[in-house]
């Protein structure tokens, strides 16, 4: 009875959250303008997408955007780990407060604050990309001094000194012997600032300059517009999304396995 | 020797210049708006107007009426599913639990849209249930961040505690309730507060589904569409004495836990 439960609430609450994706892909492959009207299949949608050039430009403008942020984002906060781990301990504190602000913050906030400061204070021509690269740094690097963090602390620090008896110079026992140990909380840290920043809206609003938008913010606004074409080409989108991430997610788990 | 120590502690320069620069001085700034007004006088009428405003206080209820009821949805969909997991016979449950988590990494605003179409449907028109729609699409946005936490704090507890509980002679329901639930607190309130906050704020949501009533979010949208820079911040900072007052709270209440799981 207990057994026959559990399963029920896990596959509802799968359904619940796989559903409404699978059938907007579904009907991705139809010409129907709303689900629930089935009318032929159709790769129009499909067509669309890879062929209007605003749509093509935000995509490619969103992936580039989340490329350059998160390897910036990457390279300060494992370079930062690095630095907090070896400083004292009052520093080091400091250090991990304001680490932990963009964590908690509401994303609104995160996003309007530095609106004001960069745009409203400094002047800061928004057409630039400066305030929205940089928004978009402040809130990946915590995740990525979070997940490094840990590799730092479980790290054996004698080959470090090793390389160093050895007659390596600092930088390069940094390079040889502390990076490579870091690289998964290195690696995993930059996934989660690539999806931080394909994900994010409220910075993106605040800070982008007029004319780019990103997926999130041109699916919002495609929602309020009526163009039906440019919002079925979007569950095309979707469609693929969700593939895409499917794929990432079963390569790493087999690649985790065959670590293992 | 003394000198490699020192020229690694200097690698983090670089990144607490830029977390003073774009973290903690953006929040200075936020707090030095919110006190002046347009002229740039100190001015404490902004935050008296919050606090006298029947609308701006309409609109906080509001959002800690949507984000409590997000959030008591979230736990209970969530607690049974992260339960069986981590407690249930499945092998592998961490590729299962991958498979609950998986939807947080396609664009929510896409999400959204997939379950917005589908309430469409069922409804006909998304504008006769503005608050049911909101909380249902917050929900389907949020719940993976609340399966996650709460898997991770259960997955810790040593299935033995929960064997001498049965043997003891406890009940299935009492183990739960007097071993389980008080083991995964921590998991509890990390889950709440990655689904309070965002409920509170993530006003996207309720554009996307009509709902025209404000969210506290919704109002520095507003404030920022009519370059109200310091109604925009006083809204800002009050978000943030509310996050901090949380942080803190939770904070002593998972380490208050911890305390007392070592003192026993």
């Amino acid at each position: 009875m207990r057994k026959v439960f559990s399963h029920i609430w896990i596959w509802l609450v799968l359904a619940f959250l796989y559903l409404p994706v699978l059938i907007l892909t579904f009907y991705s492959f139809t010409d129907s303008t709303m689900i629930g009207s089935v009318r032929g299949f159709s790769m129009q949608n499909y067509e669309t997408l890879f062929t209007e050039p605003a749509l093509i430009q935000m995509i490619v403008g969103t992936l580039i955007l989340a490329v350059v942020v998160a390897l910036l984002a990457t390279i300060l906060g494992t370079v930062g780990a690095i630095g907090a781990f070896y400083s004292k301990k009052g520093v080091r504190s400091a250090l991990e407060f304001a680490n932990e602000v963009p964590v908690v913050n509401a994303d609104v906030v995160t996003g309007f604050s530095i609106c004001i400061l960069l745009i409203v204070l400094f002047h800061v021509d928004k057409a630039t990309y400066l305030p929205l690269v940089v928004g978009q740094i402040a809130l990946c690097t915590p995740f990525v001094y979070l997940s490094v963090m840990p590799r730092l602390q479980a790290m054996d620090h004698s080959l470090y000194e090793a390389a160093l008896d050895l007659g390596a110079k600092p930088r390069t026992a940094l390079v040889k012997a502390i990076i490579p140990q870091l690289w998964p909380g290195i690696v995993s840290g930059f996934m989660t600032a690539i999806t931080l920043s394909l994900d994010d809206y409220f910075i993106a609003t605040y800070t982008k300059p007029a004319t780019f938008d990103t997926i999130s913010t041109y699916v919002v606004n495609a929602t309020r517009g009526s163009n039906t074409t440019i919002k079925t080409a979007l569950w095309a989108l979707s469609a693929v999304i969700f593939v895409i991430v499917i794929a990432v997610v079963v390569f790493n788990n087999v690649r985790r396995k065959e670590n293992d | 020797m003394n000198n490699t120590f020192n020229s690694r502690k200097l690698l983090a320069i670089p990144y607490a210049i830029f977390m003073i620069l774009f973290v903690i001085f953006p929040l200075l700034v936020i707090v030095y708006y919110g006190f002046t007004d347009a002229s740039g006088n100190i001015s404490f009428q902004n935050f008296a107007n919050f606090f006298t405003n029947t609308k701006t206080i309409g609109t906080l209820l509001y959002s800690v009426v949507i984000a409590v009821t997000v959030t008591v949805i979230c736990l209970i969909l969530a607690y049974p599913v992260a339960y069986i997991l981590a407690k249930g016979e499945y092998s592998r449950k961490h590729s299962f639990l991958m498979v609950f988590v998986l939807p947080m990494w396609i664009n929510f605003t896409l999400r959204i849209t997939a379950m917005k179409e589908i309430l469409t449907l069922l409804e006909g028109n998304l504008a006769y249930h503005p608050f049911l729609n909101t909380i249902i699409c917050m929900v389907y946005d949020f719940l993976p961040f609340m399966i996650m936490p709460l898997f991770n704090s259960l997955t810790k507890i040593d299935s033995s505690l929960l064997e001498a509980s049965a043997d003891l002679g406890a009940t299935k329901a009492a183990t739960i309730f007097k071993v389980v639930l008080p083991l995964s607190v921590p998991g509890i309130i990390s889950g709440i507060t990655m689904v309070f906050l965002p409920a509170m704020t993530n006003y996207v949501v309720l554009d996307m589904v009509y709902n025209s009533t404000y969210i506290m979010g919704s109002l520095i949208g507003s404030y920022f569409s009519s370059y109200d820079w310091n109604n925009g911040a006083v809204i800002s900072a009050i978000l943030l004495m509310l996050i901090g007052l949380f942080t803190i709270i939770t904070n002593r209440a998972i380490s208050g836990k911890g305390e007392k799981e070592v003192a026993r």
